[in-house]
Parts: structure tokens; sequence; C-alpha cells
């Protein structure tokens, strides 16, 4: 009984190894690239990129939103016809995560992971995860909703909410 | 004088009257001289100053582009010091080697029901230090360091190896590691740091029957079939147990520690995450001696563990249920052919900081047979978030034992962090 037990497991092993390489899902690596995203977002037609420089009390609103403060001197974004792209970087636990976000009208019309580099928490990548973010507008400088999220991916939540607020809060910004 | 006389009179002196002013408006020719030689000096004072209105503009203009090219300098400056900065922030910010830990500190004060076994203490539980490396894009180390109760020597302290394992990634959905590493089973075993749950102390369901913390040395398959589908395939050492603890699965964990290798084990593991918010997964464990060979009357054994981690919304809820089936005669002997634990618990944010939860647990080394060998266990309790990594917990427990083994009821603090 113990050499069929032996047998079968290990015969589970190994099939469930050939079917591992088969199937292409998301995990680590790069959906999109920046370009291409632009690209997308501007259906070809892309404006030139303008840069919005952090200074005076951009620079604590920022830190204030994303938890800790901005590692970088100006932030660049694309405009055109009312629609702003952003492209942001934050870490998840350990490795950043690129996001492309698009506001419209002080609403989110699209939240994009374009490369992700963690090792866990590749789930908020799928469309029913960010989904959820879908016409969120700021409230007082955070997200007017709560966010589900993933269980072993907190760390990779948080960023990606903190990343759609600040989309939100530097199109108001530079739309003053 | 006749009227004709009188009128022509009147008309002359007219005429001539007239003659003569119109003598005094025409200006003589000396007049018109010197009006010209005016006129003239002035067109050349205008020359003049036109002239110089040119050369001044001209300066200007010269000056104006270099302002311009000035301009334009700076702005390439600014943008090279910009571009720079940025680069050796960002190089500086992401460092290849990372530090990370959690600890928890817990003051339990419980009487025993069944006897004078209370347990009264406050005790740095945990002290844990994560370190990890990327080698490169594909090539990582991690491990996990943990100091418990504080001091070793004449303590009840240890120090273990948790965690020490390479990671490579075979493809961008599938990944191997290999060293020591967590058995991916339960909810607790892989993600136990204390902001991650609610209670000061693990529960004690998973503690008894999954059994975690549960460590071993091996290599493991792990990957994505499908969107929100995970898989995980490991091949390790196994359990060692023996009739001395009633063949209790807790007490065979070797811990990688010059540990007896004879019998391997196999886990796999299929977790779904296809919901946000929704985690369901099942693991399976088999070896074939749980004893290491070192007693005949037992054999092999087999691990099934299914659980829910539900949150919706200020909602929660974890469910949980383990259970082993271990062959041979030694282990029949002590009903510890079966040991079996569930547990479920709901749970409440009433804010972003603070949340309440309650759970219900029972647990059963010794389950094979129909002596009184079961626990169950109420807890109820809060959890302060104060900084999303750092947890204040306060829960009071009512446990019900077997008659001969301690009853602890009582409250529980815990303090606890992670980065």
């Amino acid at each position: 009984m113990n050499r069929t037990h032996n047998a079968f497991w290990q015969l589970m092993f190994i099939s469930l190894l050939f079917c591992s390489f088969t199937v292409t899902v998301f995990a680590r690596g790069v959906n999109q690239t920046n370009e291409e995203f632009i690209a997308e977002t501007f259906s070809n037609d892309l404006p030139k990129s303008k840069v919005v420089w952090i200074k005076d009390d951009l620079r604590p609103a920022i830190a204030n939103i994303l938890g800790h403060e901005y590692a970088g001197l100006r932030i660049r974004y694309w405009q055109q016809a009312g629609r702003t792209a952003w492209i942001l970087d934050e870490i998840g636990k350990e490795s950043p995560i690129t996001f492309g976000v698009v506001v419209t009208d002080g609403k989110i019309e699209q939240i994009k992971v374009l490369a992700y580099r963690e090792s866990r928490g590749g789930e908020i990548q799928q469309r029913a995860f960010t989904r959820q973010y879908a016409d969120a507008k700021l409230s007082e400088q955070k997200l007017d909703r709560h966010i589900d999220g993933i269980s072993g991916a907190t760390l990779s939540v948080r960023a990606m909410t903190s990343v759609v607020t600040l989309a939100l809060y530097l199109t108001q910004f530079i739309n003053k | 004088m006749t009227s004709f006389k009188k009128t022509s009179l009147a008309l002359s002196l007219m005429v001539a009257a007239s003659a003569t002013q119109a003598a005094a408006a025409t200006p003589t020719n000396e007049e018109i001289w010197t009006l010209l030689q005016q006129v003239q000096q002035q067109l050349t004072d205008v020359q003049q100053q036109n002239q110089q209105l040119k050369v001044e503009n001209q300066t200007l203009k010269t000056k104006v582009d270099q302002t311009e090219q000035t301009a334009n300098s700076a702005h390439e400056a600014v943008e090279a010091v910009a571009v720079a900065t940025e680069s050796a922030v960002k190089s500086a910010s992401t460092s290849k080697t990372t530090i990370g830990g959690y600890g928890e500190l817990h003051y339990n004060s419980l009487d025993d029901q069944n006897g004078t076994d209370d347990k009264d203490e406050i005790d740095f539980h945990r002290f844990v230090l994560f370190f990890g490396h990327e080698f490169n894009d594909r090539l990582r180390f991690f491990s996990e360091l943990e100091v418990e109760h504080a001091v070793v020597e004449g303590g009840s302290g240890a120090v273990e190896l948790e965690q020490a394992y390479l990671q490579y990634d075979l493809t961008d959905h599938n990944r191997v590691s290999a060293g020591v590493f967590l058995t991916p089973v339960g909810i607790i075993n892989e993600t136990h740091e204390p902001t991650t749950f609610y209670g000061t102390e693990r529960n004690n369901v998973e503690k008894n029957i999954i059994p975690t913390t549960w460590w071993e040395g091996g290599a493991m398959l792990s990957g994505e079939l499908a969107q929100g589908f995970s898989y995980d395939l490991a091949f390790t050492s196994g359990l060692e147990t023996d009739l001395g603890n009633n063949y209790a699965i807790r007490d065979g964990r070797g811990q990688v520690a010059e540990a007896t290798a004879k019998d391997p084990a196999y886990t796999g593991r299929l977790k779904w995450t296809a919901i946000p918010g929704v985690e369901l997964a099942t693991s399976v464990q088999y070896q074939a001696d749980v004893t290491q060979g070192m007693d005949a009357t037992a054999g092999g054994a087999t691990l099934l563990e299914t659980h829910a981690v539900i949150e919706q919304g200020a909602f929660g809820l974890k469910a949980l249920y383990a259970t082993w089936d271990l062959d041979g005669a030694g282990p029949a002997s002590v009903g510890a052919d079966e040991q079996t634990g569930w547990y479920i618990e709901p749970s409440y944010k009433l804010n972003d900081k603070v949340g309440v939860f309650s759970r219900y647990s029972l647990w059963d080394n010794q389950a094979g047979n129909s002596s009184d060998s079961e626990y169950t266990q109420w807890d109820v309790g809060v959890n302060w978030w104060i900084d999303p990594q750092v947890v204040v917990k306060l829960d009071y427990q009512d446990q019900s034992s077997p008659t001969n083994q301690a009853e602890l009821d009582g409250v529980n603090i815990g303090l606890g962090y992670q980065f």
C-alpha cells in the first residue's frame, strides 16, 4: 500500500510539473511597456509629455498620500482632451511595481499594472481586482471607497491604492 | 457827396485794408528760408535719433538672443541635474539587500480550571529578522531568523532558522525554491506576522494540527496555473514522531536541525484567489513513514487541509479544517491515527484601525479513539492597529480541555510590529 501511495504522489508531482509550464497568466514580469501604455491610452495621437515639479506644499501633500517621501524631483504626465495619464512606481513589499493610471473628469478611467516584480500578490493585476477602482474619486486627499484586499498581498494592494490616490490628487493639482 | 460816391469810397477803402492785411499774413522770403532751415534741422535731429534707436534696437535684439540662449542652457542644466539626482536617489533607495522583521510581546494571565498549571507571564515571544537579497532579476534569497522567548541559554528560548531558501524564476509564471522554507499548508503557517491575524497567540488548531510554524528542507515548485489559481509542490524532509509523544504531530517537527531524512514528504497545494477579498485553498501532504523508520508499528501519514479567508468590506471570516491520518498499529493504539482540528473566526472592522473578532476552535490529537482528548476554545477580542504595521491586541479565551490536561481561561494582551 505504501508503494502505491508513493507512486501516486510522485505521479501527481510530475504531472503538475508539466501542466505548470503551459499556461500564460499573470505573475511577475512586464505586462506592457510605458510607451505602449501611453500610445494605447491616446489612440496613437500622442500628446507631448509635461512635468509637474514637486516643490513647496506639493511635497508634503504627496508624502501624506504615499505614506513616505517621494523619491524624485518631478513627475511626468500626458494630457489631452480632458484625459490625463500617469506612470508611477511604488514599492509593494520589496520591489517597485509600475502602474499606469488614466484620470478623466476627476475620476479613475483606468488603472493597470505595467510591470510586477514582487514574488507574491500578483493577483492585483487581475481585472476583477482593478475593477474596484473604476470611477474612484478623491475624498479629502483619500480614495472615496474601501478596497477589498487579497490575503498575502496587503502591501501590493496598498501600493496600488496609494498610486491611484496620488494620480487623482496630481491631476487636480495641475488643473487648478 | 452822392450815395454812389460814398459806396465806391467805402469799397476802395475796404479793399486797401484787406490788401494790407494780406500783405502782413504772407511770410517774406526770409521768413520762409528760416522756417525751412528749422525744419531741416529738426529732420536731421530725428534722423540721428532714429539711427541711435536702430543701434539700440540691434543691441537689445542681440541681448534678447543671448538671454534666450542662456535660458535654454539653464533649462538643459536643470534637466540634467534633475535626471542625475533622481537616478542617484533611486539607486540609493532600492538596495538589492532587504532587511525586515517582526516581533511580539505577550502578556498572558490564564487560570488553569483543571489544576494549578496557571500561566501568568510576560514574554517577548518572538523576535524575528528577515534578510533577503536579489542576485539578479530571476534569482533571489530569503531568510527568516527567529529568537523565541528572549533568552536561549538557561531559558526556554530558542534561536531558529525558519526560512533560508533560494528562489529562481523558471518562467514568468513558475519558480523553484530550494532550502529551508515554510510548508505550504494552512493560513498562518506562511503569513504569520502579528499584524496579519487576530488574537495574541496563534490559534491552537493550526498550532497543534498543521502544525504551525512548520518548516522543512527541500525543494518546491510554485506558480500560477490560471488567473487567480496557483499551485505549490514541495518535496521535503518529513516529520518524525514517536510513541513517547503519543505520535502527536507537533512534536514530530525536525526543524531541519540534523533532522533524520530517511522518509521524505510530498506536499501539494492549490489556491484560488480570483475574487478580491477571497482566498480558498487546499493542501495535501503525504509521507511514507512518520517516524522516519524508527518505529515499526507506525507507517505513513497523510494530511488534508482546507481553508477559506474572506474579506468583504468590513466583514471578515476565516475557516480552516485539517486532519491527519496516521497508518499503523502504533498510532492507532493511542488513538493518534486521526488528529483533527477546525476553527471558524468571524471578524468585523469598526474602522481602519480597530477590528473585533470571535473564534471557536476544536482540536484533538487523539481523535482515533473515544478517550477524552478533545479541546475546544472560545476566543473573543480586539486588534488595534495604531499603524498598519504595528498592532495592540487584547483577547479573552475560554478553553475546555480533557480532564487530565490544563484548561486555561483568561486574558491575553499582545504588542506586535512588522517592517
